[in-house]
């Protein structure tokens, strides 16, 4: 398996092997245009994402036109055409949230991250999404990166739990 | 039968019908928007919805069975408010312009409001995108689409392309390419399809009548035009004649009150291109049958939607082309260089319009190879919707037209090429020639038709036997050809399967891109009649009978032509002019630099996708194609390269060590 890296001119790199979900779908799925959905998944859970050439490749393999699997993936929210950060912050923005704060949390983040909600940081290290309450109301306002909740956050703190997260990459890399 | 009633009428039905069509057939009719008999019933726009007593919900009539017992209310007072309300709320979202737009008048949407007696509308809210994408023979318009989706089904299943699907969700839906991708970058055949069943504005053809109304109004120009078979049996029915009515004449006389020049007929041209196709295969015939290397099946290249189609779904078999040019672009080649020389007129000075019943002609007269000293040899396509648009706006009286002939020389046709606008027509047309030059005796069919191949189902086979053969062509003797028809490009690809697998039986196939043929073009008039082909058929085949000369090669003008012009079929000026080659495109363009965009003021392309339509996943050929591996093998060499270099020195100072060593001893 081979995920695209950013190249050293901040173009994306483009996916070219995808020997793994056409050894999937040569076993499992041929001739099933019925499963779409299903290969959909399994790519984005081997690949990250679903970029313009998978998709192609997949809508070949399963003789489906592109624009139907386009039409799929851009229809479901969870599949996505953007590349993946290693880590997930969702910002909750249910009403207890949103009233204690969240919507500077998020302002906060834009400048912080230097992206919109939606994309992923250029080193790769974080995707920016919004949540609608994940339930922890009573700690609002609450965001969460991958499974970990934050509680009562503040931009300061927010700056800190980063701070984390950017070590940690650099621990791993030493 | 299934017995219910409607609007309180006992009705009986056959079993498996919609309420739609038994009301229909009951004389009650049903307004609706999305329904399309015979191609597309979805039930999406909710306009045709009844009240079935006893039903929750009121019930979209056009996939809604019939039922026993079933009672059925088509215009109460909760569905005319229903109706309403699904309208008006219709054009909430959708642009109402109506005054600019070139569906005014003739729009399926305006006329239903009407038909609704909606003479408010009282949701305003959010638009959705408001995006025009032109490419150089379709235009979308999306603010306009009302989401019906008929040309989804068009494109996807009469047509098999898949270019248009619903793209994104809810509010956010629009009909489009994969990842929002221009049209003109897209593999879009430009066959026009969906222009035909669009019932509003949002799909149409990329208009050229203004620039041909430039053309004419400019002094400097001599504005040649020319019009296909397929116009003549058609353009009535924008005048309010009955569909298969023939207008040859009118067509012709027309065309002058708008001011051309000269009035042309691609009829001519399309004798010329029997001529061509038919010594083109005989000399692949010939090739075969003494061994020598050739590629058949020959396969027709008339209809450029369908060449569009193979370049971007079959590039690899681009060889089985005829090499012929399309019949208008001949026409273009002989205007510019003979008849131009003849009138003695400097080529640039000319314009040449065709009218033709095709979108995909107009982006064929773009295409680079479409050129002879420098000149395209068409300078503007218009189809027989715009010509119609044209002839109403010039205050031409159609009705009272008296009949006229085209001008000469370049005017007179025979038979064979009337039918090149009707699927079989083009092959028809070739084995009447091809025959007669091979046997010296006339088809063996009655009246010429070759009735295996006449009709409009998907692929038509038949098969003629070479007998008594003329002396120079003996290596016939024999010779069965296996022919293969078809129409539409679901059943071209079907046939090119075939081929590229190697189980092809043929060794001559005619493919029209468009379900009919020419017939029912892309650029000919929206019709609802569920027999439009068939009348359309009937005309065409008419239309050859009543002609002096049935053959291509019997047409005196096309004999003279090549007496005094070509000197001979397939020779070297025919090759300069006539002939042409294909360009390998690939399922994204990926093969090719062309593209067929059209900017329009103010509608940016969007740049997100400018790379996209160029990526391909690599083939399964164990090679890499990403440009980061590519550079990555690129250093990996050069410092192989290095590392050797290093080694050749280090076994030299080896060597030169091992030397000092012994000698010291």
């Amino acid at each position: 398996m081979k995920l695209a890296e950013t190249q050293s001119n901040g173009k994306e790199a483009v996916l070219t092997d995808f020997k793994e979900i056409g050894n999937i779908i040569d076993t499992f799925y041929v001739g099933r245009r019925d499963c779409l959905i299903n290969v959909l998944h399994t790519a984005q859970s081997i690949y990250g994402y679903l970029p313009a050439e998978l998709q192609r490749f997949i809508a070949e393999k399963l003789d489906i036109p592109v624009s139907e699997v386009s039409g799929v993936v851009s229809f479901y929210s969870f599949f996505s055409m953007k590349k993946r950060g290693l880590h997930t912050i969702r910002v909750c923005l249910g009403t207890a949230c949103y009233v204690r704060g969240g919507k500077g949390l998020v302002d906060h983040l834009r400048k912080a991250l230097k992206i919109e909600i939606g994309d992923t940081t250029a080193d790769g290290l974080f995707t920016f999404e919004i949540a609608r309450c994940i339930g922890a109301c009573g700690l609002a306002p609450a965001i969460m990166i991958d499974d970990n909740v934050y509680q009562q956050v503040t931009p300061a703190k927010l700056d800190s739990i980063l701070a984390e997260y950017k070590e940690k990459k650099g621990v791993e890399k030493a | 039968m299934v017995h219910l009633t409607i609007n309180g009428k006992d009705i009986a039905a056959a079993e498996g019908v919609t309420i739609f069509e038994a009301a229909k057939q009951n004389s009650i009719t049903i307004p609706s928007l999305c329904n399309l008999e015979g191609i597309h019933s979805v039930g999406s726009c909710r306009i045709c919805v009844v009240e079935v007593e006893g039903a929750k919900t009121l019930q979209a009539s056009c996939v809604t069975p019939v039922a026993e017992g079933m009672v059925v209310h088509t215009n109460s007072k909760v569905v005319r408010d229903a109706r309403k309300v699904l309208y008006e709320l219709l054009l909430s979202d959708h642009d109402s312009d109506c005054l600019f737009c070139n569906r005014n008048q003739h729009c399926e949407l305006q006329k239903l409001g009407r038909q609704l007696g909606i003479y408010e509308s009282r949701f305003e809210g959010e638009r959705s995108e408001r995006r025009i994408d032109s490419s150089v023979a379709i235009t979308r318009d999306l603010s306009k689409c009302v989401l019906c989706r008929r040309c989804v089904t068009v494109c996807n299943e009469i047509q098999q392309v898949g270019i248009l699907n619903p793209q994104h969700r809810g509010f956010k839906t629009v009909i489009g390419p994969s990842f929002d991708l221009p049209i003109g970058s897209d593999a879009c055949s430009f066959c026009g399809q969906c222009t035909v069943v669009c019932p509003v504005g949002a799909l149409k053809e990329t208009d050229s009548t203004q620039a041909v109304w430039d053309a004419i109004n400019d002094s400097t120009k001599r504005v040649v035009v020319q019009v296909a078979p397929a116009v003549r049996v058609s353009i009535g029915e924008l005048f309010g004649y009955p569909a298969g009515t023939r207008c040859t004449g009118k067509l012709a006389s027309a065309l002058k009150e708008l001011g051309f020049d000269d009035v042309f007929d691609t009829d001519w041209a399309a004798d010329l291109t029997i001529m061509e196709e038919g010594t083109e295969f005989l000399g692949r015939a010939k090739k075969a049958t003494s061994g020598e290397g050739t590629v058949l099946p020959m396969i027709t290249s008339c209809s450029p939607g369908w060449i569009k189609y193979i370049e971007n779904h079959f590039p690899k078999s681009l060889e089985h082309l005829s090499t012929c040019k399309s019949p208008h672009t001949m026409m273009g080649a002989v205007v510019k260089s003979f008849y131009a020389k003849k009138i003695g007129v400097d080529p640039k000075d000319i314009i040449v319009v065709s009218v033709m019943p095709c979108t995909a002609k107009k982006f064929e007269i773009r295409r680079p190879e479409m050129k002879n000293g420098g000149y395209p040899n068409v300078d503007e396509v218009i189809t027989t919707r715009e010509l119609a648009e044209m002839i109403k706006s010039a205050g031409i009286d159609f009705a009272s037209l008296t009949d006229s002939s085209f001008h000469k020389p370049l005017g007179l046709s025979s038979g064979a090429a009337a039918i090149f606008g009707v699927t079989g027509g083009v092959m028809e047309a070739a084995l009447r020639t091809v025959y007669e030059l091979v046997t010296g005796h006339e088809l063996p069919y009655e009246n010429l038709h070759v009735t295996p191949i006449v009709g409009l189902e998907q692929i038509k086979e038949a098969s003629i036997k070479f007998e008594n053969t003329l002396p120079e062509f003996s290596f016939l003797e024999g010779f069965e050809v296996k022919i293969a028809v078809t129409n539409g490009l679901a059943g071209a690809k079907i046939l090119m399967s075939q081929v590229e697998d190697g189980t092809s039986p043929y060794h001559f196939i005619e493919v029209m891109g468009c379900p009919g043929g020419c017939i029912t073009g892309g650029g000919q008039p929206r019709s609802k009649d569920v027999d439009i082909r068939e009348k359309r058929m009937k005309a065409t085949y008419e239309e050859d009978e009543s002609l002096p000369f049935r053959k291509s090669h019997e047409n005196p003008s096309i004999i003279e032509f090549y007496k005094s012009f070509l000197i001979e079929p397939n020779g070297p000026l025919s090759h300069e002019l006539l002939h042409t080659v294909y360009t390998k495109r690939g399922l994204y363009n990926e093969l090719t630099d062309e593209e067929y965009i059209i900017e329009t003021p103010g509608h940016a392309i969007p740049k997100t996708f400018d790379h996209l339509s160029k990526i391909r996943f690599a083939e399964d050929s164990g090679e890499d194609y990403s440009s980061q591996v590519l550079e990555l093998k690129a250093k990996n060499a050069k410092l192989m390269d290095e590392l050797k270099d290093t080694l050749e020195t280090v076994e030299v100072f080896r060597r030169i060590i091992v030397d000092m060593h012994e000698s010291n001893r």
